[in-house]
């Protein structure tokens, strides 16, 4: 269930040179949105970006006494999020959201593999289950390594790998998994998002492997209510291969289910 | 009188192929799923018809992603005409549909004239025994796969033979949905009016290609795609004029709707009915804000029937 509302603009501020966290209040009742969903948020008042822009919710806030925040972490990328950028405190904008069936929250131990701004949509189940989650965290350097102190204080145990060695192993998060006990010999389930390559990189390592892994997709977005089948994902389906929708059928999958090309 | 009881007397249904409308806005075929999809946010009793993502008899794959790109003021798809399939189609969405008060119109495809054939009778068939369809869009922008892929919307004479075969095939009324890929798109309304074709609606997307120039690649998986949203609106309009006046059929108007005004553009123009595509992904309840604007707009101009709007333009 979405819902289509305004939102006024509480700040949108930043956080280093190109991360931004927008903050929202809905002007109208809405209803709570759950870990690994996401909204579509419009990003400027011209036609020119056209289209609403997805963000994964970050955090949420007062749902239960009616001071209804929502926040998202955001990079400044192209057009539409150098749009959003702009967008000042008391600003209007148009949502539709919660969107998409989110991560089954775990009841157990679980593992977290973050690549860069993946981390955005697996913060809510760090902060569902504290200090439960052994975190996995790769980014470039130790800049793109964001909200580093808060996941740390919610998980069991983190390790973390930048591509320059600034922070951490040296290296891509894939092989620092590969040589971790807890990928060779667990049963714990799996939480991740991050780049395609490295969702690709986990599928490989875990083709043998029973462990259950729940992956977060990002694709082109037009409508987020799954009528222009424009996000799709090829994934197996009662022994055939089709496409299912990232913002209706996700965006969350199960890593076993997607056929990569 | 007041503005508000003056919008009351405003008389905002029309007269699409023998179907009563109760009003002029309808979706565009694939920008608004088979209706569920957009339940959630709209009253869809209020729309003047819903027009389904198109069918063919088999289900399609459609396109490997990336399927869509933004492109300024509009965007472009992709989607390689993905769909449940016909049967599956009566079987599982028509059910729902039938539930509310508005009119189904059912877009289909083929890549064939057998194919087309095909789909326009099993439409008409499950339409005869259980209703719930009450018209059908034909889009004929796809190529002939027996005839040397020659796209059927852009070829007079591949057009006439399509058209003719599926005329003869069903009772419902049949909509043409005309390519806008072509040099004289009122020859080609001449030619499905002739071919018996019960209305027009125009237009499909506009061919067009976004480039990523740092890897050299088209943005789209499929190379192409069609252009859609408020850049191509003033191409649309015109070619609404133009059809207007080349044929007698009602025109069904759209490209780039986003407001009442862009709508009024179109009947203006010479379009019966309009359509709302991209807007819906834009403003998911656009078409309700366009249905209330264009009574608004009417009683102030003091026009109490819609239709006398269509085709006012002066030169």
């Amino acid at each position: 269930m979405s819902e289509y509302f305004k939102a006024a603009i509480i700040d949108n501020i930043s956080l280093n040179e190109d991360l931004k966290l927008l903050t929202i209040t809905p002007l109208v009742p809405t209803i709570s949105p759950g870990a690994g969903q996401f909204y579509m948020l419009q990003v400027g008042n011209t036609y020119d970006p056209l289209l609403k822009r997805p963000f994964s919710i970050f955090r949420s806030r007062g749902f239960d006494y009616g001071h209804r925040r929502l926040e998202f972490l955001y990079k400044i990328r192209g057009k539409g999020t150098l749009c959003l950028s702009n967008l000042k405190k008391g600003d209007d904008i148009y949502v539709i959201g919660p969107i998409g069936n989110g991560y089954p929250v775990p009841k157990e131990d679980f593992v977290v593999i973050a690549g860069g701004m993946g981390i955005a949509s697996l913060y809510p189940i760090l902060e569902r289950l504290k200090k439960r989650a052994y975190l996995f965290y790769g980014a470039r350097n130790k800049d793109e390594l964001i909200i580093l102190d808060e996941v740390m204080a919610l998980s069991k145990e983190i390790i973390i790998a930048t591509d320059d060695g600034s922070v951490g192993q040296k290296g891509v998060i894939i092989d620092v998994l590969k040589s971790s006990p807890l990928i060779k010999h667990n049963s714990l389930p799996v939480y991740a998002c991050g780049p395609a390559l490295m969702l690709k990189g986990l599928s490989m390592l875990v083709k043998d492997a029973k462990i259950t892994c729940y992956v977060s997709l990002d694709e082109y977005m037009a409508c987020g209510v799954g009528a222009c089948l424009g996000c799709v994902v090829k994934v197996r389906s009662q022994k055939t291969e089709v496409y299912k929708r990232i913002c209706k059928e996700g965006p969350v999958f199960d890593l076993e289910d997607i056929v990569w090309d | 009188m007041g503005l508000e009881s003056r919008e009351e007397r405003v008389e905002l249904s029309v007269d699409i192929a023998g179907v009563r409308l109760k009003n002029p806005v309808m979706t565009s075929s694939g920008t608004f799923g088979y209706g569920e999809e957009y339940s959630e946010f709209v009253d869809l009793n209020r729309l003047g018809a819903i027009v389904v993502k198109g069918l063919s008899v088999t289900p399609k794959e459609g396109n490997p992603p990336p399927r869509i790109v933004e492109a300024p003021a509009g965007m472009l798809n992709a989607i390689g005409l993905q769909n449940i399939g016909i049967k599956a189609f009566i079987r599982e969405k028509l059910p729902f549909l039938r539930q509310f008060k508005t009119h189904i119109i059912v877009n289909f495809f083929g890549d064939s004239i057998g194919e087309y054939v095909q789909a326009a009778e099993e439409l008409s068939n499950a339409s005869a025994s259980d209703g719930g369809i009450h018209a059908l869009e034909m889009n004929i922008s796809c190529p002939n796969k027996e005839d040397g892929w020659i796209v059927f919307g852009t070829d007079p004479k591949a057009m006439k033979q399509v058209v003719t075969a599926v005329r003869k095939t069903t009772n419902l009324p049949l909509i043409i949905k005309l390519s806008p890929n072509v040099t004289d798109i009122g020859l080609m309304a001449r030619v499905v009016e002739d071919s018996g074709a019960d209305a027009v609606s125009l237009i499909n997307t506009i061919i067009g290609m976004v480039v990523d120039v740092k890897k050299r690649r088209p943005m789209l998986a499929n190379t192409t795609g069609g252009l859609s949203g408020p850049a191509v609106r003033p191409i649309a309009v015109r070619m609404v004029w133009e059809v207007y006046r080349a044929v007698k059929i009602p025109i069904i108007g759209m490209g780039g709707i986003m407001t009442t005004n862009d709508a009024l553009e179109f009947l203006v123009a010479g379009a019966k009915a309009v359509a709302v595509g991209t807007g819906n992904f834009v403003n998911p309840l656009a078409t309700i804000e366009i249905i209330d604007g264009l009574g608004r707009f009417l009683a102030e101009e003091g026009i109490y029937n819609v239709n006398n709007i269509t085709g006012s333009l002066e030169i």
